[in-house]
Parts: structure tokens; sequence; C-alpha cells
């Protein structure tokens, strides 16, 4: 549930939409997010491709907020996420991209031609705060899930060192280095959260490496907010892919 | 004041860009919001921090700053050590908390 394209200064420039489709059919995912730092551009072409093939792709963004925390925000249809791409250009701190010292960043379409180049530093962060990045995506009826929770840098146990009580989350996510089953019970993360583990993926090979397994009735939208909530007897289990 | 000067009156650790320490100093700049610094440090400036990854040595280079100086006792991670040097900027150690440091700086560099 979050992975990263030819969009994100840091993705690989092997991370156009037709190689993610194919390497999460190859590592045998039936959903996937794209989630590029601060910017969903590049995610409905990869949904619209890998509709084609079988594959759910749900769009979204990895948020940097002002505290430098990152969250994976995910939405359901296209006028939220249209409404969320505003909010991010309009809170997107502006500095000029460096493609020599962070890499380019670049919305490609499904025969990996450049359609445009996004010239602000997506690594950047919102100059607005996580509870109201929150609130925003609530209202666009879309997901929020901290981000890679354990990592030291960019998580919000690193940067705030507690997930605050106003803090509406959905799920957290781990890191495919963490271990799932020494934060179960964390007093960290606030009872009764899911607890979802994702690969990150910068380059190809990486998409995979961690994922979490769903129980729904159908691959939908919905059916995967329920599980992340753990309503209706929908829920998650988890592994890693060694 | 230069890099190697800092170095030597308040005994910082080299962790890398050894061969970069002539850089002249124009001031300082105390975050550790990778944003903030992006945003308002000056080519040339010191930057004292606790953050210890790649997007450091990125944004060092990206403002032109004098050299970075983790505190606490930090120690660079492999791949900070590898990017600074390739990047050449400095990276600098020192023991002690970022208050006590900026303090010391501050009136060296006055």
């Amino acid at each position: 549930m979050h992975i990263h394209t030819v969009l994100s200064p840091c993705g690989s420039l092997e991370m156009s939409p037709k190689i993610i489709v194919k390497s999460a059919l190859d590592a045998g995912l039936d959903i996937i997010a794209i989630t590029d730092h601060n910017s969903t551009k590049q995610s409905r072409i990869i949904k619209q491709l890998a509709e084609e093939e079988g594959l759910m792709v749900i769009c979204g963004a990895e948020i940097n907020s002002m505290e430098e925390v990152h969250c994976i925000a995910l939405f359901e249809h296209d006028n939220e996420l249209f409404q969320f791409q505003e909010y991010l250009d309009q809170h997107l701190i502006p500095i000029k991209n460096d493609p020599s010292f962070f890499g380019f960043q670049v919305v490609v379409d499904e025969d990996e031609m450049i359609l445009e180049e996004e010239e602000r530093l997506l690594i950047n962060a919102l100059d607005v705060d996580v509870i109201s990045i929150e609130r925003q995506v609530h209202q666009l009826n879309g997901l929020f899930i901290p981000a890679h929770i354990d990592r030291p840098f960019n998580g919000i146990l690193s940067q705030l060192g507690f997930i605050p009580e106003k803090l509406k989350i959905d799920a957290v996510e781990l890191s495919q280095h963490a271990k799932i089953s020494s934060w179960i019970g964390c007093n960290k993360i606030p009872q009764g959260t899911t607890i979802i583990q994702s690969s990150d993926a910068h380059q190809p090979e990486m998409i995979g490496k961690a994922f979490t397994t769903l129980k729904m009735e159908t691959a939908s939208f919905d059916e995967i907010r329920l599980a992340l909530l753990g309503q209706k007897g929908r829920s998650v289990s988890y592994k890693n892919k060694t | 004041m230069k890099v190697s000067d800092l170095i030597d009156q308040l005994g910082l650790t080299v962790y890398a860009g050894s061969d970069n320490l002539d850089k002249e100093i124009t001031g300082g700049y105390v975050s550790d919001l990778l944003s903030d610094v992006m945003g308002n440090s000056k080519e040339g400036n010191i930057w004292i921090t606790l953050q210890n990854h790649l997007n450091v040595v990125a944004v060092a280079s990206l403002k032109e700053l004098s050299c970075i100086i983790l505190v606490k006792g930090i120690v660079p991670a492999e791949d900070v050590i590898e990017k600074a040097n390739s990047e050449e900027i400095a990276v600098l150690g020192s023991s002690e908390n970022t208050f006590e440091l900026s303090g010391k700086i501050y009136q060296l560099l006055k």
C-alpha cells in the first residue's frame, strides 16, 4: 500500500506504469497503492493500466507534513483525488527541484513518454500540520495512515515522539525492516489500531517485499476501509515476503 | 573562519569530507527540519543537526552549506559518509547537545 513511481525524486526511473504493474503481478499482489511524495499525478495512469491487467490500484500520496511526518493518504474516487491534488499544490512549500541532487520528477504515460516534469521538490514539506492534513483526507473520504512509524526519521514517532490523541488514523504502517510481532501491543500505538506493513518500494525489485493480507468479501475501497478498521468481520493479517 | 579552524577550536570529529575543510563559514543554522533548512539557511552556513540520513547531505549540497555538524555523539550512517564524500561536504561530530554546541559556535563566530 506504499509504492513510489518515477515521479518521486527518489523513485528509480524504472518505476514506470508498465514495470510497476508487471512487478506487482509477478509478486502475486492483488492490490497496490501508488503513493508518490506529495503528489498524486502519476497514480491514475497506473490505475487505468492496471485495470486491464486485473490488478487493483488505489491512488494516493505519501504526504510530508510541516513536522516532516510522512503519512499515506488513499482515495477512492477521481474527484476526491483531484481535490486532494489541489490541496497538495496549494500547500507544498515551493523549492525548485535540482535533479542532479534529488533525482528526476516526471509524470509518464503508459508508453513511458514524459507528460510533464514536476519542478517543485516533492520531498519538501507541506506548510500544514499533520492533524489538519488528516482532517482534509477524511473530509475527502480518504484513508489516513502514518507511514513507516518504525523509521528513525520521518516517522510520526521519530518526529513527534507520540501519536497525538486528536489524530484520527485508519492504521499505522511499518517498514519492511520492522518485525510486526514486536510492535503488537506497543503502547505508542492507540489500542486497537491495525498495523500494516508495506514495501515503500522505490525500485521494481522492492515491490512485494513486504505486504499486508486483508480479509474481505471483495476487493473494494470500502472493504479495505472495513478491514483496516476491523469492522463487520473484515480484518488484516500480515507476513513478510523473504 | 574556516571549517578547519572550528574543528581545531572545538575538537570536532571529522567523519567525511576531510578534503573539504577549507570552506569559509558565513554563519550558522540550527534545525532538524529539512524543509526549514532548505527554505532558510544561507550559503556557507554550518548546519547543526541531529538528523542522520542521506537527505541531510543532499540538502547541505543544494544550499552549499560549509559543513554539517551532528550533535550528541551521533555517528553518521555509512551511506551518509559515502554521499558526503562524493558531494565534498564535511560531516563533523560533537558529543555536546545542540544548545551547548550552538552557544559555543555562536561565540566563536561573533
